[in-house]
């Protein structure tokens, strides 16, 4: 069963076009990794799923509704853990949970309920009392991933997740990942620069590259398709070896003219 | 209710949990009261105008909660630049509701930081004219606060750096309190300067809170009332607006 379709979307900010034609799909219950260089139209392609940007043409269906009508229901269906981070350091981690769940409606007794076992789960209850601004770089992420499952979302979009952290920390991640996606069965929508990462955990992978997608499948398929023995190689194969380091202008252009699609 | 509750709350506990910021924002009322009430209050007197103290006591506490009103500008633009904001932005409820919960807890924050400076002035010698008019003058006070918070919301919402916020308060927030009436009298003004206080909404709230302490006012109760609340729904209105617009 398709959880999130994509179909001949495009992206443009003024002149740049960051998303140029993109059509794929993603299995509910599956770890799908969308893999590709800076400024290639990772993070602009999960803006447009999770309702802060409206696609320039094309047609988006997350669990069989429209994001771009039917925003607040979408909403309710996802849990994002943005590139950067996004908790309140000022106030503690159990309070940071507590307003995600006030903000998406889950009911007073399952907030605590499913609160405590997902502290639990990501190794933070004995810190649910301390105040953010003291955790180590792994634990406010750990807390995030917390965070965006508490409603229990029927996706999960983790936007660079472990960058910053280190093996250790982002080895206890992936693991939690893939023990939420098994026990629970939300469907974990990922970008990430590490390919071993991408390589360990996802089902399906596709690399998208100038705003379009190069390839999609497993990661056996893709180094099959380019014939190379790493999932690394095969990125390198299929998105050259140029540095793509997003221009300040580019970039610039971008935030100038993005706007967060409103209700 | 309880999504506007919840950001509320997160206001005041922020508030009350910064006791650094709540010691440093003492400091230009406090300097305020000292150096102007006790250095200009022999003048104000032979002028036969009464005790500055007096007079002055209700401009501070004006000051005071447009400065901490305006600050939660500041508090947003952080949310922006650490992340907080864009939680609330793909949360599934209205961002109407998002803008009332901020802007009552930047507003309640305000007269808490208001409250603290009143009790300073009766330190300092103030003594309101009828301890009956406190509670009122005090709903002035909140209005004042729930005006600034949401024009600070609006102004939070249209600009991403924090230098663009310096600006405000050298352009806007300075001369919104100098212009008041906060330290000096509106009678007998030259006619620029008299009209520039009239659409200062902040003179309204001055006159009002000092006209609820202290029985002298300008412009009468009823009018200072009037006025903060057409200018109070305006800039909710506004604020909202232009939170809806907020870039992601």
């Amino acid at each position: 069963m398709t959880i999130i379709r994509v179909q001949h979307v495009v992206k443009s900010f003024g002149k740049v076009t960051a998303v140029n034609d993109v059509s794929f799909d993603v299995r509910a219950g599956e770890i799908f990794a969308f893999l590709g260089p800076n400024g290639a139209g990772k993070t602009t392609t999960i803006k447009m799923l999770t309702t802060l940007l409206r696609p320039t043409s094309g047609a988006l269906e997350l669990d069989g509704l429209d994001p771009t009508t039917d925003q607040t229901e979408v909403r309710r269906r996802f849990g994002v853990v943005f590139q950067d981070p996004s908790l309140d350091s000022e106030l503690t981690a159990w309070e940071n949970m507590d307003i995600h769940g006030v903000l998406y409606h889950v009911p007073r007794q399952i907030r605590r309920e499913r609160s405590e076992t997902l502290l639990r789960m990501f190794e933070l209850w004995e810190r649910r009392d301390d105040l953010v601004k003291t955790f180590s770089g792994g634990m406010k992420r750990r807390l995030e991933i917390a965070r965006g499952l508490l409603h229990t979302p029927k996706v999960l979009f983790l936007d660079e997740p472990t960058l910053g952290l280190d093996p250790q920390s982002r080895n206890q991640m992936w693991t939690l990942v893939q023990n939420l996606n098994k026990a629970e069965g939300v469907t974990v929508f990922l970008t990430t620069h590490y390919m071993d990462e991408a390589d360990r955990v996802a089902d399906r992978i596709a690399v998208i590259d100038h705003g379009r997608i190069v390839a999609i499948g497993s990661s056996a398929e893709l180094k099959q398709q380019t014939g190379t023995d790493s999932l690394e190689a095969a990125f390198l194969k299929l998105t050259g070896t140029s540095i793509r380091d997003e221009s300040a202008t580019a970039a610039d252009q971008m935030r100038q003219v993005s706007r967060v699609w409103r209700r | 209710m309880s999504v506007i509750y919840i950001l509320w709350l997160r206001e005041v506990k922020k508030y009350l949990r910064s006791r650094v910021q709540i010691v440093a924002s003492l400091g230009s009322p406090l300097m305020y009261l000292g150096v102007l009430g006790f250095g200009l209050g022999p003048v104000f007197q032979r002028a036969g105008e009464g005790k500055y103290l007096q007079f002055m006591a209700p401009g501070v506490i004006g000051m005071t909660v447009l400065f901490t009103a305006m600050f939660s500008g500041i508090a947003m633009l952080w949310d922006r630049q650490f992340g907080f904001l864009k939680e609330t932005l793909v949360a599934p409820v209205p961002r109407l509701l998002i803008m009332i919960g901020r802007t009552l807890g930047g507003a309640t924050v305000a007269v808490l930081q208001g409250t603290l400076i009143f009790a300073v002035t009766l330190i300092a010698g103030f003594r309101p004219a009828s301890l009956f008019a406190v509670p009122l003058a005090f709903l002035v006070v909140a209005l004042i606060a729930v005006i600034f918070s949401a024009l600070a919301t609006a102004i939070g919402s249209s600009i991403k750096e924090m230098q663009g916020f310096q600006m405000v308060m050298n352009f806007l927030v300075m001369p919104l309190f100098f212009l008041s009436g906060a330290i000096y009298p509106l009678e007998g003004l030259p006619r620029v300067l008299g009209a520039l206080t009239r659409v200062d909404p902040l003179t309204y709230g001055v006159d009002g809170v000092r006209g609820l302490l202290t029985g002298r006012t300008h412009f009468g109760i009823l009018l200072d009332v009037a006025v903060l609340l057409a200018v109070g729904v305006l800039f909710v209105v506004f604020g909202a607006w232009r939170f809806s617009k907020i870039e992601a």
